[in-house]
């Protein structure tokens, strides 16, 4: 019976196949696995491509009988529906009153894919909208800009100004009826019942007469020109060739039309790991064996090359791209650059072409299968030794030796080569039938059968690859050579196994050839042939592995490249091939499972060679390292403690490299011991209550003690340029979180691998329980916190209180408002160095309403925040919050249905168009092909889209007002009657058509900054965050600016024309067209790029004034009443008075905003002007400066100032200290004229004086303290926390705020007549502190090389290292710890 | 299937190998243009606004607009003007007791030219207080009535209202405009030096605009008997004469069509205005000045009303030059906006002085 979907009831019965998409949630009632599995994929639930493994609820497993429904009589009982995608409990009760537990192992969620499960049936426990999977997807939201948001403020505003307007004009009209009395003068006209009317029911009639006549005021076609324009930028955006992703030919997909100005606002970045992150491919990358390190080099090269590969295409098709631009890619690839040839760069393209392609058709049939996984290149040393030790085996064997005898360090790699294999629930599945189990029992004493099977599979690969196994033998010669040597020497005694043997070396002959050949392909002698691509083939016909995790593949990919290759696995045994030892089978006694407590998992089973009980343990090295216990035997235990040693120093590389670290360990069970636990475990087993806890426990009992074989480094592939997109993002004070479902310990790696944790940080992970010690954790971290920077939060609340005192004599122009203090000293947490690490229950718990301020202070204070193991819902969740509570912008990034929801909540969502299905895509408003393409959809888009939009907002509010102004001011010369002196034609046309051009062309391909430069200097897009552009106080400045305007452009023509006999509508063309050229000029001010599209619309535009007057004025003498303007035009183009007019007028309207500007850009430019100066250099002057900048660290930091109005204040206080002491001048002074760019730029270079001056003085107070000129910087180091205090809470924090906030170190510094450097520190201070919303780390780069050290010093350092308040008359002190770290630092440099 | 694909991917690799990257232009996707437009690098100009770079538009301004003015000033003061309140609110004013008469009153005003006016001399009436510019009376007309529209003539437009229709006659011409034309009559005396008197004569025509007299306005059934065309119709109520009978001198001067009614219809853009009322035409041998200084006195036929909206009527003489009659208000805005210009640029020289070598020296390292 087929149903659909939506008719799926609680209760009904399902039986589903392999593949089939699960309609609801259902309990497993039976499966066709023998075992009562179930494998589900739940990649869109988590992302995660791996299969899980769910088990038939207990009490059915033992059915002999396939599953009827019908005799189904049982009774369940479960939670309420939830959306708690990892938990599930309930009973089942059956007849008998047996009651069974109900857990989620037994739960398949809707959504899910069923595989390798050829049948399934279920019973359907939660339906329709109350399924996990629906109550974790939210409704979409309607998205509207920010800068809409603000937008719709100011149209608000606009009403009030109108009505305003509308009412003065109503009384005065009034008013001005009321002077007549009586006395009806004739022009007051009758109404046309020939009666006259009262002043103030005039007024009335006047008020709704002004309302229709001012109502150009109300900018109804911004609307308009918005909805174009953003059409246009979102053509350009689909247009970026640099968006376009080559390899799976797509580019950005804007799917939302109406907010990318969004794109330059965000704050908070909200990003899935796996697949948005990571390209979700877990690539063996070394490991140490024994306390040897096997570093893998070929395989590190193959991998770059993978890389290298895709940079290569880059630069193919980026024009102009002749930089190179991923040197730092891999440190292998440097030494071939040089070496590489034309032939080789072309075929290995068209190889990984190729292979890209057909990875692409790959991963939809298997996960965790790309070449790129599975195509290891064996370390040769590693390699000989297994070969050596399964020789040693063999011969061992054959000779029935005791294995024992074997030298430890080989048995340790076998071992270590037989805990990756089968140490895991990897799933094998053949070729041809890609989700389908391998079903076949290799059993050791009839292997005929199967290997026919092999030979009848393998063949027609093997014909293909035929052609070219001639040079690949040769190839391989050496490894192959020694093989056969081996095997025709231990010639096995029966014939059956030597047929084994023989396919054996075949199969592996076919494999080596693949890692050979490919190694010999990118080796530095270019000498392949177009064959070489042919190894990336899947022909061999190779058995594929489906896991549950993406790192378990990854390990048996790694085993198998040194052929110890899994075989088949079955619930009670495990089979795989050692290179001569043919197949073993082992038996399997156990599988103690992954959990995130224990974080490792186990196998017992019976070693076949031995007969030995051996567990095998894999896990995270944290724990498996605690769980050794060296033998206390003298000789064995001493090296087993050089090798832990020296293991623990390799996993600590790994650990610094990225890569994700698992320690291999075994241990050999006696058979009294194993009876011992087996008894307990068996009792844990089949215990019903607290069964979980006892399993727990015996598993725990079980892993002690164990022998450590080795460690692995795995790399969980990054996307291409995810670290570097995420510092420039971090740069652009962006404040990325990673929301992950995957488990801590992989998010933790990947957060490192991707440098958003750096090494140096101190984690703050959350874990908890239950609620109270949710908010117990989140109270401890929050009160490290504040204990961290409590001294410098105090330091600088007595500094401001200082400052107060002083600034009345220093600096009597700006004066902080009380505000802005206590919110400097209140915003008690500051970012740092500090990550936070939580996982998914306790982020349900701190969700909590009662916790999630305290959630959100300790998630501020956090540098970086990573929420592993969270559902979808939680994740939206957590946007929600942080968009809510915060008050920022907020993007979120996700390529799975489980980002979703987050997707749709947060203000921007993106969805990663990549392998995981559509749903995130067809969510989001965004969709990019790949992560890194952000930085440019951000850092170039959002802020061209938010500045032109800006820009064309804040025009057009002036260009309506201004138009309207004039009419208003017309009213207290025509009786405030309401008449235009401007036809009422013009009126329509004039925004419609005259003047719409020109601004739309601006709106859309204005540039303010340059795409290289936007991308250079990440830093420009907190222009955006800020909304710089476009501040509240802006609409009125613009306002007033437009009144302005209107006045000169009403009132030259009002007294070239007053006392004349010109008439109304001759008077008022002229204004008309006055206005026209002074908004025009007025945009011409405001364009930064003038293309000839520019020129084209303004010259369209006049030209089509002119036309249209001209043609409309000539068309009909009698028509338009009431102004009838025949030949008004043609007269006013006679007339000389009107050419001088529009000569003067336009040009003293725009006077005031061109001197602003101009002053603006030499006296206080912003960063974005500043960016445009860099623009406008010669490209190599610019690189140099670009690149040159760590030196050139004033004129850049000092760029990106909080607000430009800053500047001039800050250049006046060196100048106010030097007042003070001659010699102050002097170092001020020169410090000031070498500055290069603003004078806050701290002599850098050339201020040999004042370096000097001021180090003598450090000197003095520090003995043995060189400080040159960038020793003074230091200071900055000292109040990293400070400079960053602002980036929390950046939509809380006005710029201008802190920028007040701020001066207390100045203004403490300057007063001191004592000492020299307080100048120094003073313009330090200037400049260092101009750059309070770069985070530390962001804004260090910029700075100077040292202080990026100084963050490298261990964070508990650096509380110590903070300034003491500045006492009145006191020098200015810094603790001595600090000095000697501002030592420290100055010498690294 | 593996067979397949190996062979697919090795001709892929023969392909590429053979044809190049190149090769790969040939297969259709979507990768967007590299067009200098889609890219948005069309070829701009880039102008940055700092104190050096618009310092020169400042004083390339400033230069040109003070010469300007300058010559405007010295234009508007050459532009001979003479002025004669006649309202009467004085009491001592001739016309004074004229100001409540409601029957046509004369009085006259001599006056005396100190110098003589040369060419063409206008002769303007001037109004204050008078909002010819009302909302409700600037559109109280109708215009195809005043373009000789027949049944226009006959049902003149609601516009009109409550000056459309009179005693059950349609008004012609109707409206508000109409209503109130300006109907003094004023007359220059030219009292020699041997005290003998001059009527100096005044033109009628040629003070509209031409277009006015021949497309606007026109008579119903051409000029031929207006008498017969503006039958059925009533003259305004505040009218003396019907519209036909506008100037009994000069039959073509009627009807619609007289220009002092198209003067007055075309309404003034300010309260305070004045209307061209006639032309002293220059003497023809050119010798003499149009008006030679010495006593004149103005003749004043007292009609229009101007007390109840505290009006004033004056009475201009002006000559004009290219640009107009006299003001000099455009040459002070050119001469001031100049200066303005001029001191800006100091500032900002002193500006680009102070601070901006700084800028260029940071912006180009060394």
């Amino acid at each position: 019976m087929e149903k659909y979907w939506k008719e799926v009831r609680v209760g009904d019965f399902i039986r589903l196949r392999c593949n089939e998409i699960l309609p609801a949630d259902v309990l497993l009632l039976s499966s066709s696995d023998p075992d009562g599995l179930c494998h589900i994929e739940t990649a869109t639930l988590d992302g995660e491509t791996n299969l899980k493994q769910r088990q038939v609820v207990r009490s059915f497993i033992d059915l002999d009988c396939e599953f009827d429904p019908s005799k189904y009589n049982s009774v369940i009982e479960c939670e309420k529906p939830n959306n708690d995608l990892n938990r599930f409990r309930g009973y089942i009760i059956h007849r008998s009153g047996r009651r069974d537990g109900l857990y989620k192992v037994n739960l398949l969620l809707r959504g899910c894919t069923i595989r390798n499960t050829e049948e399934a049936v279920g019973i359907v426990i939660y339906a329709g909208h109350e399924t996990k999977a629906m109550l974790n997807n939210n409704g979409p939201r309607y998205k509207r800009s920010r800068l809409e948001r603000q937008m719709n403020v100011d149209v608000f505003w606009c009403v009030i100004i109108l009505l305003v307007m509308c009412l003065f004009s109503a009384t005065g009209h009034g008013l001005w009826m009321f002077q007549y009395g009586d006395k009806r003068p004739v022009f007051d006209v009758l109404s046309p019942e020939g009666t006259g009317l009262s002043p103030v029911l005039s007024a009335i009639y006047l008020f709704l007469t002004m309302i229709i006549v001012f109502q150009v005021l109300i900018p109804i076609s911004l609307f308009v020109s918005i909805e174009i324009v953003k059409i246009c930028q979102v053509y350009f955006i689909h247009q970026d060739v640099d968006l376009y992703d080559e390899e799976t030919d797509s580019h950005l997909q804007c799917r939302a039309l109406n907010i990318t100005e969004d794109l330059g606002q965000m704050q908070y970045i909200f990003s899935d790991k796996t697949g948005t992150l990571t390209d979700n491919k877990m690539v063996f990358r070394r490991c140490t064996v024994a306390g040897v390190e096997y570093s893998h080099d070929a395989n590190a090269k193959r991998l770059a090359m993978y890389q290298e590969v895709d940079s290569e295409e880059e630069e193919c098709t980026s024009h102009g791209g002749t930089l190179p631009r991923r040197e730092s890619v891999g440190s292998h690839q440097s030494s071939k650059v040089v070496l590489r040839s034309h032939s080789t760069k072309s075929h290995r393209r068209t190889g990984s072409r190729a292979e890209a392609k057909r990875a692409s058709i790959l991963s939809k049939h298997t996960a965790f299968s790309s070449p790129m996984e599975k195509d290891i290149t064996p370390d040769p040393q590693l390699m000989d030794k297994v070969n050596e030790g399964a020789t040693q085996m063999e011969f061992m064997r054959f000779h029935s030796q005791p294995l024992s005898q074997l030298p430890s360090d080989l048995s340790d790699i076998i071992d270590f080569f037989i805990a990756l294999t089968i140490c895991n629930t990897v799933v094998v599945s053949s070729p041809n039938q890609p989700r389908q189990k391998v079903r076949m029992r290799f059993e050791l004493k009839s292997p005929v059968k199967t290997i026919e099977d092999f030979i009848k599979r393998f063949t027609p690969s093997r014909l293909t690859s035929g052609s070219n196994s001639s040079s690949l033998s040769s190839l391989v010669t050496n490894r192959s050579s020694s093989n056969r040597g081996c095997s025709s020497i231990l010639s096995s005694p029966s014939a059956e196994s030597t047929l084994t043997k023989l396919n054996e070396e075949r199969l592996q002959t076919g494999r080596g050839t693949s890692p050979g050949l490919l190694e010999h392909a990118f080796s530095p002698v270019p000498t392949t042939t177009v064959d070489g691509a042919k190894p990336w083939t899947l022909g061999e016909g190779e058995l594929r592995y489906e896991a549950e995790s993406p790192d378990e593949a990854a390990l048996v990919y790694a085993a198998r490249a040194y052929k110890c290759s899994l075989v088949g696995r079955l619930p009670d045994q495990v089979t795989m091939e050692l290179p001569h030892l043919g197949k073993l089978s082992f038996e399997l006694l156990h599988t103690i499972g992954f959990d995130s407590t224990r974080k490792r998992m186990s196998v017992v089973v019976r070693h076949p060679l031995t007969d030995q009980i051996t567990v095998y343990t894999k896990g995270a090295d944290s724990v498996v390292m605690d769980l050794i216990r060296p033998p206390t035997d003298d000789t064995k235990g001493k090296r087993q403690k050089k090798i832990l040693y020296k293991t623990q120093h390799y996993l600590n590389l790994y650990a610094a490299d990225g890569l994700r670290t698992l320690c291999i360990a075994k241990k050999v069970l006696s058979k009294e011991e194993y009876a011992g636990w087996l008894r307990r475990h068996l009792e844990a087993e089949t215990a019903i209550h607290s069964r979980e806890e006892l399993l727990f426990e015996s598993a725990l009992r079980l892993e002690t003690n164990l022998h450590l074989l080795g460690a692995t480094g795995i790399e969980d592939r990054l996307q291409d340029g995810v670290p570097e997109t995420i510092a420039s993002l971090r740069k652009a004070g962006l404040q990325i979180w990673v929301l992950t479902g995957d488990k801590q310990e992989t998010a933790i790696n990947i957060a490192y691998a991707c440098r958003l944790l750096e090494p140096e940080e101190e984690l703050i992970t959350l874990n908890a329980e239950s609620q109270d010690a949710c908010a117990m954790l989140l109270e401890e971290s929050l009160r490290y916190i504040q204990a961290k920077f409590l001294c410098s939060s105090s330091a600088e609340q007595s500094a401001t209180k200082t400052f107060q005192q002083q600034q009345q004599h220093f600096t009597p122009f700006r004066i902080p408002s009380p505000a802005a203090t206590t919110s400097s000293s209140t915003a008690p947490f500051l970012v740092h160095r500090l990550g936070l690490v939580i996982d998914g229950r306790t982020l349900a718990y701190a969700l909590d309403k009662s916790l999630e301020d305290k959630f959100l202070a300790v998630a501020r204070s956090c540098r970086s925040v990573l929420c592993c193991r969270s559902t979808p819902l939680q994740k939206s969740m957590v946007v929600k919050l942080v968009r809510n509570k915060l008050k920022v912008m907020t993007l979120a990034i996700g390529d799975g249905a489980n980002d979703v929801s987050m997707i749709q909540v947060a203000d921007v969502g993106v969805g990663i168009s990549g392998q995981e299905g559509m749903q995130a895509v067809m969510a989001s408003d965004f969709a990019l092909p790949r992560f890194r393409y952000l930085q440019k959809l951000l850092l170039v888009h959002g802020h061209w889209c938010y500045s032109r939009l800006a820009n064309m907002i804040l025009y057009f509010f002036y260009k309506n007002a201004m138009f309207v102004a004039l009419i208003f001011w017309y009213q207290f010369y025509c009786g405030f009657s309401g008449s235009p002196m401007i036809d009422q034609w013009y009126l329509i046309f004039f925004n419609l058509m005259f003047s719409a051009f020109p601004q739309l062309i601006t709106g859309t391909l204005d540039k303010d900054v340059s795409a290289e430069t936007l991308q250079e200097l990440p830093q420009l897009y907190m222009s955006g965050q800020n909304s710089e552009e476009y501040k509240p106080y802006m609409f009125w400045m613009n306002m007033i600016d437009a009144f302005y305007q209107s006045l000169i452009c009403f009132f030259i023509p009002y007294f070239a024309y007053a006392d004349s006999d010109v008439d109304l509508f001759t008077w008022g063309t002229p204004i008309t067209t006055l206005a026209l050229f002074t908004i025009l000029l007025h945009l011409g001010i405001e364009t930064k790029t003038w293309t000839w599209m520019n020129w084209a619309s303004i010259a369209f535009s006049v030209i089509l004034f002119f036309a249209v007057a001209l043609g409309y004025n000539a068309s009909c003498p009698t028509c338009y009443s009431p102004s009838n303007p025949y030949w008004t035009m043609q007269r006013l183009l006679g007339d000389p008075l009107f050419y001088l007019l529009c000569l003067v007028t336009p040009l003293a309207a725009v006077l005031p905003r061109y001197f602003y500007r101009a002053c603006q850009g030499s006296l206080f430019p912003s960063p974005v002007q500043v960016g445009r100066q860099l623009d406008k250099l010669p490209p190599d002057t610019r690189r140099n400066l670009l690149s040159l900048n760590r030196m050139k660290v004033g004129s850049l930091s000092s760029l990106f100032g909080p607000r430009p109005s800053l500047f001039p204040f800050s250049g006046s206080f060196p100048r106010g200290c030097g007042l003070r002491s001659p010699q102050t001048i002097s170092t001020s002074t020169s410090s000031s004229s070498s500055c290069n760019k603003k004078q806050e730029r701290p002599g850098g270079t050339k201020n040999s004086k004042g370096q000097e001056t001021r180090s003598s003085c450090q000197s003095s107070k520090q003995a043995g303290n060189h400080i040159p000129a960038s020793g003074l910087r230091t200071e900055s180091e000292g109040q990293p926390h400070r400079q960053g205090s602002p980036r929390p809470l950046p939509g809380l924090l006005d710029p201008t705020e802190e920028s007040l906030c701020r001066p207390p170190y100045r203004a403490g510094a300057c007063p001191e007549p004592s000492a020299l450097q307080q100048s120094g520190f003073c313009q330090l201070g200037n400049w260092t502190t101009s750059t309070p919303l770069l985070p530390p780390s962001e804004y260090l780069p910029l700075t100077a090389p040292p202080s990026g050290d100084a963050q490298n010093f261990p964070p508990a350092a650096s509380p110590a290292c903070t300034l003491l308040p500045f006492e009145g008359g006191d020098t200015c002190h810094l603790s001595s710890d600090c000095m000697a770290e501002h030592g420290h630092v100055t010498t690294l440099l | 299937m593996m067979a397949s694909s190996y062979n697919a991917k090795e001709e892929d690799g023969h392909h590429s190998g053979s044809v190049g990257p190149g090769g790969a232009g040939a297969v259709k996707s979507r990768k967007p243009d590299n067009t200098a437009f889609k890219q948005q690098r069309l070829p701009a100009w880039q102008p940055i606004l700092t104190a050096g770079t618009v310092l020169p538009a400042f004083f390339v301004i400033g230069l040109i607009f003070i010469p300007i003015g300058i010559g405007l000033f010295v234009t508007s003061n050459n532009i001979k003007e003479f002025e004669i309140d006649y309202t009467g609110m004085d009491p001592d004013s001739p016309c004074n007791m004229c100001i409540n008469s409601t029957t046509p009153c004369r009085c006259s005003i001599p006056f005396t030219l100190e110098q003589p006016f040369e060419n063409n001399v206008f002769m303007y009436y001037g109004l204050s207080n008078f909002y010819q510019n009302h909302r409700r009376y600037v559109k109280s007309r109708d215009d195809s009535q005043l373009n000789g529209d027949k049944s226009s003539l006959l049902y003149p437009s609601k516009e009109c209202e409550p000056y459309r229709t009179r005693n059950g006659l349609p008004v012609a011409p109707c409206g508000a405009i109409a209503n109130s034309l300006f109907n003094d009559t004023l007359e220059l005396i030219y009292y020699y030096p041997n005290k003998s008197s001059m009527s100096i004569p005044l033109v009628k025509t040629g003070i509209a605009w031409w277009t006015d007299t021949h497309v606007k306005f026109r008579n119903p059934g051409g000029n031929n008997n207006l008498t017969a065309a503006f039958k059925g119709t009533t003259k305004p109520e505040n009218w003396q004469n019907p519209v036909y009978e506008l100037d009994p001198t000069n039959p073509e001067n009627n009807g619609f069509v007289n220009e002092d009614f198209i003067v007055w219809m075309r309404t003034a853009a300010l309260p305070t205005f004045r209307k061209l009322y006639r032309i002293i035409q220059k003497k023809k041998d050119n010798l003499t000045p149009t008006l030679p200084p010495g006593n004149y006195t103005l003749e004043i036929t007292y009609n229009y009303p101007v007390i109840s909206f505290d009006g004033h009527k004056r009475m201009i003489l002006s000559t004009i030059s290219w640009m107009g009659g006299k003001n000099p208000f455009l040459g002070i805005a050119y001469i001031t906006v100049g200066s303005v210009c001029f001191f800006l640029g100091v500032v900002l020289l002193i500006i680009h002085h102070k601070f901006g070598n700084r800028n260029n020296n940071a912006d180009i390292p060394n």
